[in-house]
């Protein structure tokens, strides 16, 4: 199994963001994407995850192109985003639930979730009433609570607590460990070990917006 | 399947816990129907000629009232994405969240359009003919709202546009729906009325998941 793309280039508003860029994943293998705000990383989750599609070059697993079978894609991956999705007439549990049954995970994960991510005791509370750190714990749960191959993380540490943090490298470790792959940008405070990098910074193609020289 | 009810399950939950969003909609179709015997006097052989009509243009514009908020929470929290990325076809979620709007705000309709009935004096043969369109109309008037509230995510104005984009589409059920309740008042046969209704549900029901789907994966690029 692997996951790779080739030649990828995507366009944001009028901007060519990256061009010509290619990446591996291999099972059991944590890629952290780097580089400065606006070089790229969330466009390349999109279209990793299939949300946004590319202007050039081609996404896929050994067995096949995305274009070709976006279901099964979906299948595989899960995505954590900037936003995250927790309704606020909801409670955290029936939160959970939603996206654990759209995506295959049990009652038995949603309980491992509520154990992994700290959330014991919030079961019942409604999603207006979290914080922006637990609102994000319950959007990383959802990783644990339904089975994917790949996990797309877009500055997952973002709110979080030191402990949340500490919870969400060892998630990712399990994980790796499992046979699982992990992409996330930003690997600034997960300090993950033997991560292969790949720098947006490479692949850019104006200097617009971007520090110059810094990366 | 199991998507289905899930999604169901969920929003009547969300439809619920803010009662007032659904109970705002019945309200101002029971209010601007009342406005016009007020306005125009009661006059008791106009009334009930007005009645088939009121009654299906206040739904059509009840119902616009309540599409601008059926996709935005879900574009703003992050859900439309992860529905867009989840195991289940987004073509299901869109024919699930039409059903929902259904239940919340269509069958509220239905519930409260004899009572307008009753205001405008209807005779009492028009009674179930009524109840009839609205049941066959108001499913298309779901569907199609749900096509438009996806294509008008990220817009500005985005209630001004969706009522121009939706309003035309829906101009069959209206005709029709007025028509068999006035065609049974006289005497005449409806079943005709009534098929063409039908025949509209069938086809809104097997388009207009598809252009939804077309339109929020569009609104997520």
């Amino acid at each position: 199994m692997q996951f790779f793309g080739q030649n990828l280039s995507c366009i944001r508003g009028e901007r060519l963001v990256f061009s010509g860029l290619d990446f591996t994943v291999e099972p059991g293998s944590v890629l952290a994407l780097t580089g400065n705000n606006g070089s790229g990383k969330t466009s390349l989750l999109r279209v990793m995850a299939g949300l946004t599609h590319p202007i050039a070059g081609e996404l896929a697993w050994h067995d096949g192109s995305v274009a070709d079978n976006p279901e099964r894609h979906h299948n595989r991956i899960n995505f954590v985003g900037h936003l995250d999705a927790v309704k606020a007439a909801l409670s955290v549990y029936e939160n959970l639930q939603i996206w654990a049954s759209l995506n295959g995970g049990t009652d038995k994960t949603i309980s491992i979730a509520f154990k992994k991510m700290g959330l014991k005791g919030l079961e019942n509370t409604p999603g207006r009433y979290l914080s922006a750190g637990q609102k994000r714990r319950v959007s990383l749960a959802r990783l644990v609570a339904s089975h994917a191959k790949l996990w797309l993380l877009d500055e997952p540490t973002i709110a979080l607590d030191p402990a949340s943090v500490n919870a969400l490298r060892d998630l990712i470790t399990e994980h790796r460990n499992s046979g699982g792959m992990t992409i996330v940008a930003n690997n600034i405070d997960l300090r993950i070990k033997d991560t292969t990098e790949l720098n947006l910074h490479h692949f850019a193609t104006t200097g617009e917006g971007i520090w110059e020289g810094v990366g | 399947m199991k998507t289905l009810t899930l999604i169901l399950r969920t929003e009547i939950r969300l439809a619920l816990r803010q009662i007032g969003d659904s109970a705002i909609i019945v309200l101002f179709f029971v209010l601007a129907a009342v406005l016009f015997p007020l306005g125009i006097g009661p006059e008791p052989k106009l009334l009930p000629q007005l009645a088939p009509g009121v009654i299906w243009i206040m739904a059509l514009l009840a119902a616009m009232l309540s599409f601008e908020r059926l996709f935005t929470p879900d574009f703003d929290d992050g859900s439309l994405e992860q529905f867009a990325i989840c195991h289940a076809p987004l073509e299901i979620i869109a024919l699930a969240k039409a059903a929902a709007h259904w239940l919340v705000t269509g069958l509220p309709l239905i519930i409260a359009s004899p009572l307008i009935a009753m205001l405008y004096r209807l005779p009492d043969t028009g009674y179930n003919v009524l109840i009839t369109t609205m049941a066959l109309g108001t499913p298309a008037i779901s569907l199609i709202g749900t096509a438009g509230a996806a294509m008008i995510l990220g817009a500005r104005r985005g209630g001004v546009l969706l009522s121009l984009l939706v309003i035309p589409l829906m101009l069959p059920i209206l005709i029709f729906g007025a028509a068999a309740i006035d065609a049974t008042v006289s005497g005449f046969p409806v079943r005709q009325h009534l098929m063409l209704m039908g025949g509209f549900l069938l086809g809104s029901l097997v388009i207009t998941p598809l252009a939804t789907a077309a339109a929020l994966r569009q609104s997520l690029e």
